[in-house]
C-alpha cells in the first residue's frame, strides 16, 4: 500500500465513527491548547517584565551595602561621601550621574485621606537617573536639597488616592508621618513595574528625608543609583565603583561590604525565574495530553476489537504484520495530529482572549506563540498519537488470521 | 487444566491437479474448517508436508505466508466478507495494493469485476448491492491476482438458491475459462454434485474420495 492510499483508508476509517474520532481528538485538542496557551502567557509575561527591568535604564548600576555571599563581615554603610567619590569624574570616568537614596515608607494625608506609600530621599540627579518626568511642576532642586525644604513630588497613584486628580496640584499641603509637606510637582506615570507600582511613591530631598521622616545614621545612604556614560561601558563603571569603594571601605583584600547590581543582573535573574514558572505551567499543561493520548489509546483498542473480522480479510488477501501496523497507527497519528492542529487554534484563540482581557485591564501584557510553540506542540501530539497507537496497532498486527476471521 | 494437542487432521493425504475442480464435504467438527484454512495457508501445520504450486509453504513464517496467500490464493467466504466502507472497485484492489507492484490496480479491479458481470457496479458499496452481487465482487477479488486456486468456503451458503446457482455457475465458469484450479468447501450434495471430485472428510480422516 503506498502513503496516499494508507491515508485514503485511514481517513475513511475515522469518517465512518464520526462522532467518536471527534470526542477522542478532543482531548488532544484541549491538550494541546493549554500547552500552547500556556507557553504563550509565559512567554508573554516574560516579555513583559523583561521589558519592565529594561524600562528602568539600560545603563544602570545600584550599589547596596552588605554582601550576599558572606554576612560574616562587619558592613561599613554607603555613605554621602562614598557618593561624592564616585562621582569625581578622574575617578570613574565611565560614570555620568551619581544618585543617592535613603528610602522607607510612611503615612501620606490630604483632608480626610491617607495613604501608605513608598519615600525616596533623593538628589536632583535621581530625575534623568530615573527617568521621571512631570506632569506638573518641577523637579526637586540643589537648593531644596541644602535647605532641607519640606517638598514633595508625588505620583499619580498616590495623587488620584488624595485628591481623586492628578493635576492643579502644585502648591498644595500634604502632611507626611505628621508633618507638613508642600507639592512642588507631579510625577508622570510609569506603569506598574514587577516591584510594586512606580507610581506609588513620594519623593522629597535628601536632607529633608533624613531629619524628618526617615531617621539614619549623619551621611549614610541606603541605595546609590549610578547611570553608566553608555550600556557599554556599564562593566568598566562596574569595576571603577568597586576599586572606589573597596580603597574607601579598606577592603582592599578581604570579601567587599557591597554589591552592585546592574540591570543586566537583574535580567538574568528575572528571566530565570520566568523560564522556570514557564517550565512548570507547560509540564501541569502536558498532563492533560498525556491524558489525550490515553484516550486515543483506548478507542484504538476498541476499534481493533471491532474489526477483527476485517483484519482477518486483510490478512487472508495478503496484508503482512506491517502494513496492518502502519493502518491502525495512521489512524492514531490522524487523529492526534488533527487535534494538534485545532489544538493550536484554540491554544491560540485562547491566549488572544487573555491578552486582549489583561489589555482592557491596563495591564501591558502580549500572550507570544512563537514557531517553536507550534512546532513543538505538534510533533508532541503526533508522538503521542503514535506512541499510544503502537500498543493497539501491534495488538491488531498479531492476530492470526484463522481466530480473526471466524471472530464474530 | 491443561491443554492437550487435539490433532485436526491425521493421515489427510491426497494431491489436486492443475485446473481441477473438487469439493470437499463433511459434517461440522470433521475438521473440513482446518483442512481448508491450511489449504488457503491461513493456518500452519504442526507436522506433515503441504506444497502449493510447487512450493513447500509448511515452514513458511507470517510474512511469507501473506505473501503466498496474495499471490496464490483467491478466498471466497460464505458471508462475502467484502470491506463495508470501501466501494465494489477498491475492494477489488485490495489484494493489488496488499502486493503493491500493479500500476494501475482500478484498470485491472475494473476488468475482473466485467469478468464477474459487475462493470456497472464499480462505485457502489457493499450495502448498495444485493447478495449475489457482493458475491461476485468477493469472486472478483479473488481471482485478481491470478492465482493458483480459489478457495470457496461454502460460497452459496448466504444465497437463495437462484443466485446461489449462478455464483457456481460463474466459479466454474472462470475454472474452465482461466484453468484456476477450484476448491469448494460445502455440507450441499448438491454443489458438490457440481464438481469432478469430491473428498470425504470425518473426524479428521479421508473417507472417501471419489472421481
Amino acid at each position: 500500500m503506498n502513503f496516499l492510499q494508507t491515508l485514503n483508508e485511514a481517513w475513511k476509517s475515522l469518517y465512518s465513527n464520526r462522532m467518536r474520532s471527534i470526542l477522542t481528538t478532543l482531548g488532544i485538542v484541549i491538550g494541546v491548547a493549554a500547552v500552547i496557551a500556556m507557553l504563550a502567557i509565559g512567554t508573554g509575561a516574560q516579555d513583559t517584565i523583561l521589558n519592565q527591568i529594561s524600562g528602568i535604564g539600560t545603563n544602570l548600576l545600584f550599589v547596596f551595602e552588605g554582601n550576599e555571599q558572606d554576612n560574616s563581615i562587619t558592613v561599613s554603610p554607603l555613605t554621602l561621601q562614598d557618593a561624592n567619590a564616585i562621582s569625581e569624574v578622574l575617578a570613574a570616568p565611565h560614570v555620568e550621574l551619581v544618585a543617592p537614596v535613603i528610602q522607607g515608607s510612611g503615612t501620606v494625608k490630604y483632608g480626610g485621606e491617607t495613604k501608605s506609600t513608598q519615600i525616596f530621599g533623593i538628589t536632583p540627579e535621581f530625575q534623568e537617573v530615573r527617568n521621571y518626568e512631570l506632569i506638573e511642576g518641577e523637579f526637586i532642586s540643589e537648593e531644596n536639597v541644602n535647605g532641607r525644604a519640606s517638598v514633595a513630588l508625588i505620583g499619580v497613584d498616590v495623587a488620584e488616592k488624595l485628591f481623586g486628580q492628578s493635576e492643579y496640584l502644585t502648591g498644595e499641603s500634604i502632611t507626611i508621618d505628621g508633618q507638613p509637606f508642600r507639592i512642588i510637582g507631579v510625577l508622570a506615570p510609569k506603569g506598574g513595574g514587577q516591584f510594586g507600582s512606580q507610581d506609588d511613591v513620594i519623593l522629597v530631598p535628601l536632607t529633608t528625608a533624613r531629619s524628618r521622616l526617615l531617621s539614619r545614621e549623619q551621611g549614610k545612604v541606603d541605595i546609590i543609583y549610578l547611570k553608566a556614560i553608555s550600556a557599554d561601558s556599564v562593566p568598566e563603571a562596574t569595576s571603577e565603583v568597586q576599586e572606589i569603594l573597596r580603597k574607601r571601605h579598606h577592603t582592599d583584600l578581604g570579601e567587599d561590604d557591597f554589591t552592585i547590581y546592574t540591570q543586566q543582573d537583574f535580567l538574568t535573574l528575572a528571566s530565570s525565574i520566568t523560564n522556570i514558572f514557564k517550565i512548570f505551567l507547560s509540564g501541569i499543561a502536558s498532563i492533560s495530553l498525556l491524558v489525550g493520548g490515553i484516550g486515543i489509546m483506548n478507542i484504538m483498542l476498541v476499534s481493533v476489537t471491532e474489526r477483527t473480522k476485517e483484519i482477518g480479510l486483510r490478512k487472508a488477501v495478503g496484508a503482512k504484520k506491517r502494513d496492518i501496523l502502519i493502518q491502525f497507527l495512521t489512524e492514531s497519528s490522524l487523529l492526534s495530529l488533527f487535534g494538534g492542529i485545532l489544538g493550536i487554534v484554540l491554544g491560540w484563540i485562547i491566549s488572544f482572549l487573555i491578552g486582549s482581557l489583561a489589555t482592557s485591564q491596563g495591564v501591558a501584557f502580549n500572550p507570544q506563540i512563537d514557531l517553536g510553540a507550534i512546532l513543538l506542540a505538534t510533533a508532541f501530539s503526533t508522538a503521542v498519537g503514535l506512541f499510544f497507537g503502537i500498543y493497539p496497532a501491534n495488538k491488531a498486527a498479531n492476530l492470526e488470521p484463522v481466530e480473526a476471521l471466524r471472530h464474530e | 487444566m491443561g491443554e492437550v494437542e487435539v490433532p485436526a487432521l491425521r493421515g489427510v493425504t491426497f494431491k489436486i491437479n492443475n485446473g481441477e475442480v473438487i469439493s470437499i464435504m463433511g459434517p461440522s467438527g470433521s475438521g473440513k474448517s482446518t483442512l481448508m484454512n491450511i489449504l488457503g495457508c491461513l493456518d500452519r501445520l504442526t507436522s506433515g508436508e503441504y506444497t502449493l504450486d510447487g512450493e513447500d509453504v509448511a515452514g513458511l513464517d507470517d510474512d511469507q505466508l501473506a505473501q503466498i496467500r496474495n499471490q496464490k490464493v483467491g478466498f471466497v467466504f460464505q458471508n462475502f466478507n467484502l470491506l463495508s466502507r470501501s466501494t465494489a472497485l477498491e475492494n477489488v484492489e485490495l489484494p493489488l495494493r496488499y502486493a503493491g507492484t500493479t500500476e494501475n490496480p482500478s484498470k485491472l479491479a475494473k476488468k475482473a469485476l466485467e469478468n464477474v458481470g459487475l462493470g456497472d457496479r464499480t462505485h457502489h458499496k457493499p450495502t448498495e448491492l444485493s447478495g449475489g452481487q457482493q458475491q461476485r465482487v468477493a469472486i472478483a477479488r479473488a481471482i485478481i491476482n491470478n492465482p493458483a486456486i480459489i478457495l470457496a468456503d461454502e460460497p452459496t451458503g448466504n444465497l437463495d438458491s437462484k443466485s446461489g446457482k449462478e455464483i457456481m455457475d460463474l466459479l466454474l465458469g472462470l475454472n474452465k475459462e482461466f484453468g484456476t484450479t477450484l476448491i469448494v468447501v460445502t455440507h450441499d450434495p448438491k454443489i458438490a454434485k457440481h464438481t469432478a471430485r469430491t473428498i470425504q472428510i470425518f473426524d479428521g480422516l479421508i473417507k472417501e474420495s471419489k472421481k
